[in-house]
């Protein structure tokens, strides 16, 4: 509901941009010239959205349904991203937590990692893997990693040291400890790792298109209509509708996830 | 002799070392018979915990040998001997109260219908029958805590660590519980070690108040509470439970000239 009342607000505020500074229409010149605002910058809201009826291409199909393919394309990649780097992010925080040496020696490796644009790793992962659904899935996995190591390290170590005593007490191995406390203590700290994990995914997937040379998917579609923008600004604006879509639905459905695996805990029953 | 459950010989236990190291305990000579209640209590800082932790094999002595049922408190631990309960009572907020009652049993070999059935009949000592399904922030702090003693008690093991359970709690609370500890004792014939700030709980629930001093901890005395059992109400009524109330309060106060002395196994 309050997305809705959003997204209108924003359309509104947009269109208000443009009364006041924009191209103008007969009857009407704005009281300011923001370049910004003009008609090739901030194309209508109503143009953008009849880009997504209008065919993409002379006697194509409709815009809208290439860029829903287009987008179902993309989270493919990003799923995979995103399964390949939760699965390495935990993996690496359970090492971590249970290896203090490897933890002080791959920790600043790790850290560094983020600090190389993924614009450099990209092409580098295409040429080793080849172009296709897994490189760019790899790619993807390179941005979403990190924030479920980060956070899973912190959620692993939460529990109350009385419950790891307790543990103790009942001669507990290892791993019950880890099933049976560590990652129960770990999952909401997980959970928040993992919405910052899906959305950064869906970038990670777009970039990574780029220098594979895939066009089926939102990247593709960026990069095509970002190059004839000046033809037809409105459906760079809705591929980016779209991409933007794609992220939030992603986010929502790793919520919806949070929901169901922790119902009966306190800190989602007083959200 | 034999009958004693756990048995401290010149136990010491040292915190940090080189100049910051401080004795904790100081030639520690303890011992406790089978089936006993045994108080610790003391000053903050006497080192009353670190000896219930040593008993638990949570932590190790500098010196000094401890047996445990005639074995090492290490190998007790892993013979699952031990069930500790916290001031805080430690629940898992994901698992309901059965299932945080049947933790420790996940870790035996027990199928899965046994360990249900044994978790039940723990809810049911500790009068909490019907609350199975529920999670424990849903409990009271006195209800958390008693499921916190059935989870220990579930494994049956032969000695029960108790750390300060029931401080954080509410006087009326407390002596309700108290009674209830009394009863979950007589009834599974559990070997307790108690840790409280109470002198009066210490006298109530105990066969035995071990009285500590601090820096270095040391054993003053051990005061044998010959009140007859069971105790009720009425018990905290007598003149008796008053006198031994005043002797350990004494003890507490001017200590310092005692000498370490075990525990005298008395018929209980």
């Amino acid at each position: 509901m309050t997305f809705v009342v959003v997204v209108i607000a924003l359309a509104a505020g947009w269109e208000l941009v443009k009364l006041l500074g924009g191209d103008g229409f007969p009857g009407w010149t704005p009281p300011f010239q923001w370049q910004i605002a003009s008609d090739l910058n901030m194309p209508h809201v109503w143009d953008i959205a009849a880009a997504f009826v209008e065919p993409a291409q002379r006697n194509g199909p409709p815009l809208g349904f290439v860029l829903a393919n287009a987008a179902v394309f993309t989270f493919r990649e990003a799923f995979g991203g995103f399964v390949f780097g939760a699965g390495l992010g935990l993996a690496l925080a359970i090492v971590f937590v249970h290896s203090p040496l490897l933890e002080r020696a791959l920790v600043p490796y790790v850290v560094a990692s983020q600090t190389v644009p993924i614009i450099a790793i990209a092409p580098m992962v295409v040429i080793w893997l080849q172009a296709g659904w897994l490189s760019v899935a790899v790619i993807s996995a390179y941005l979403t990693f990190f924030p479920v190591t980060i956070a899973g390290v912190r959620g692993l170590r939460s529990p109350d040291p009385r419950a790891m005593e307790l543990m103790r007490s009942y001669a507990a191995p290892t791993r019950d400890v880890l099933l049976k406390v560590r990652l129960p203590a770990a999952a909401p700290y997980l959970f928040a790792a993992f919405k910052i994990a899906a959305t950064a995914s869906v970038v990670g997937a777009i970039i990574g298109e780029l220098p594979s040379g895939i066009r089926e998917g939102l990247g593709g579609a960026i990069l095509n209509f970002n190059q004839f923008y000046v033809s037809g600004p409105p459906k760079l604006w809705a591929a980016i509708i779209v991409a933007a879509l794609v992220g939030i639905s992603f986010f929502a459905a790793v919520r919806v996830a949070e929901v169901v695996m922790l119902r009966g805990r306190v800190a989602v029953a007083e959200s | 002799m034999s009958e004693a459950v756990v048995r401290f010989r010149a136990v010491d236990k040292v915190f940090g070392s080189g100049a910051d190291a401080t004795k904790a305990l100081d030639r520690i000579d303890l011992e406790i018979p089978k089936r006993a209640f045994v108080s610790l209590i003391g000053p903050s800082g006497c080192g009353k915990s670190t000896l219930l932790r040593l008993i638990g094999d949570l932590t190790r002595p500098n010196a000094g040998t401890i047996e445990v049922n005639g074995k090492s408190a290490h190998r007790a631990r892993l013979d699952r001997d031990y069930g500790m309960v916290f001031q805080s009572p430690v629940l898992f907020d994901w698992r309901t109260v059965m299932r945080n009652v049947e933790l420790p049993l996940e870790m035996s070999a027990i199928p899965k219908r046994a360990r249900a059935t044994r978790a039940q009949e723990m809810l049911a000592l500790v009068e909490l029958t019907g609350f199975e399904r529920r999670y424990p922030w849903q409990l009271s702090g006195g209800m958390q805590q008693r499921v916190a003693i059935a989870r220990a008690l579930s494994f049956e093991p032969a000695i029960l660590l108790m750390d300060e359970p029931f401080g954080a709690l509410d006087e009326m609370t407390r002596e309700r519980l108290n009674l209830e500890l009394l009863r979950i004792w007589q009834q599974t014939g559990t070997t307790i070690v108690f840790v409280t700030h109470s002198i009066p709980e210490a006298v109530f629930l105990s066969t035995h108040v071990a009285v500590m001093s601090a820096r270095p901890g040391r054993i003053l005395d051990v005061i044998a509470v010959d009140l007859p059992q069971p105790r009720n109400d009425l018990t905290r009524e007598d003149e008796r439970y008053f006198g031994f109330i005043t002797r350990v309060r004494e003890r507490l106060r001017g200590g310092d000239a005692a000498r370490p002395r075990a525990v005298e196994v008395a018929a209980s």
